[in-house]
């Protein structure tokens, strides 16, 4: 009896401290702005930075994680544990890095920390409480990685806020992006700088609540 | 050095474990071949063939291009009917319907895909 008490106990306030914390997950294809988004949220309430955004493709190989990320929206706090992924892709090819101006040694052992980055991304589709899906809007929706991608997260019942980056091109295209998703909330954002951020947290609030 | 087209109807995968299915689709794209999948892959199987892809990456095997129509995703349409529709052909035909196209990365440069066509841009350098 006492035993079953102690388990109610703890398994009740178990449950709450992991409510606490939402295990936030920004998934996306290479380059569509995950990290300058992590970097975004980190800035606006750590006051630091996440990781390292660059042109360069896969520049972020490993998970990295921020936790206690605590945002508020509206009068209210949410606690986040922000976990910045690899961008997934179904090819990678040593040459490009080349081409951007890496040596054929160095280019080839990103190449292969690129291919564990995104095994690695993939695997960490179960932990995730919720996910911001970072797309580059001046780029095809239809892309069959988005849509694994997004297709992967349904099958799970991972709740998923789809952001079209970039807007501060001219070529975006948020509409495109609600067009191949209609079933989804699509956002359009500039996480280099700024634009619709509040409306961003706004929304995650409406997705984690 | 023409380009060969492999179709794959839907017979050839039907009795194959998710795995199995898996290593056939890419012991023929590393034979430099596109395929003609008749079906789609189900979503876990999607995030299976990108893992298994990257595990095998090397100097001369870059990856893969993929693009499917599968005419059981929710999306072009919200309505009703259509929803109906959609259930009603998922519970006869399952994966059957929609066509998956796997090509190596080497050789197709790009898939672009919209909802009525793909476009395949091939490599300069095949091979």
């Amino acid at each position: 009896m006492i035993k079953k008490f102690k388990d109610f106990f703890f398994g009740f306030f178990a449950g709450l401290k992991k409510k606490k914390h939402i295990k936030l997950g920004i998934y996306g294809p290479p380059n569509g702005g995950k990290t300058t988004l992590a970097n975004r949220i980190c800035q606006d309430w750590l006051g630091e930075a996440m990781g390292t955004a660059s042109s360069m493709p896969h520049e972020t190989r490993e998970i990295q994680q921020k936790e206690k990320v605590i945002v508020e929206s509206n009068g209210k706090k949410l606690s986040f544990n922000l976990i910045d992924t690899p961008g997934i892709a179904t090819k990678i090819d040593y040459e490009d890095f080349i081409k951007k101006g890496m040596k054929k040694k160095e280019a080839q052992d990103r190449a292969k920390e690129a291919t564990k980055g995104v095994i690695e991304a993939v695997k960490w589709l179960d932990n995730m409480d919720a996910v911001l899906v970072v797309l580059d809007a001046t780029k095809n929706p239809y892309d069959q990685v988005n849509i694994t991608i997004i297709g992967n997260l349904a099958a799970r019942n991972i709740p998923v806020l789809i952001l079209g980056n970039k807007t501060d091109l001219k070529k975006a295209n948020i509409k495109k992006i609600e067009a191949a998703f209609p079933q989804y909330k699509v956002l359009g954002i500039s996480a280099e700088f700024g634009d619709n951020i509040e409306d961003f947290y706004k929304e995650l609030f409406k997705l984690v609540k | 050095m023409p380009l060969t087209f492999q179709y794959m109807p839907y017979e050839e995968f039907s009795g194959l474990d998710s795995d199995k299915k898996i290593q056939k689709l890419l012991k023929v794209v590393r034979q430099n071949r596109v395929i003609l999948m008749e079906g789609t892959l189900n979503t876990k199987e999607e995030s299976d063939l990108i893992q298994e892809t990257m595990s095998i990456i090397d100097s001369k095997f870059k990856g893969i291009e993929i693009s499917s129509f599968n005419p059981l995703e929710k999306g072009s349409s919200k309505s009703t009917e259509d929803r109906i529709r959609r259930l009603f052909s998922a519970f006869i035909y399952g994966r059957k319907r929609g066509l998956t196209i796997i090509g190596p990365a080497n050789i197709v440069k790009e898939m672009r895909k919209d909802p009525r066509s793909i476009q395949l841009f091939l490599s300069n350098r095949r091979g």
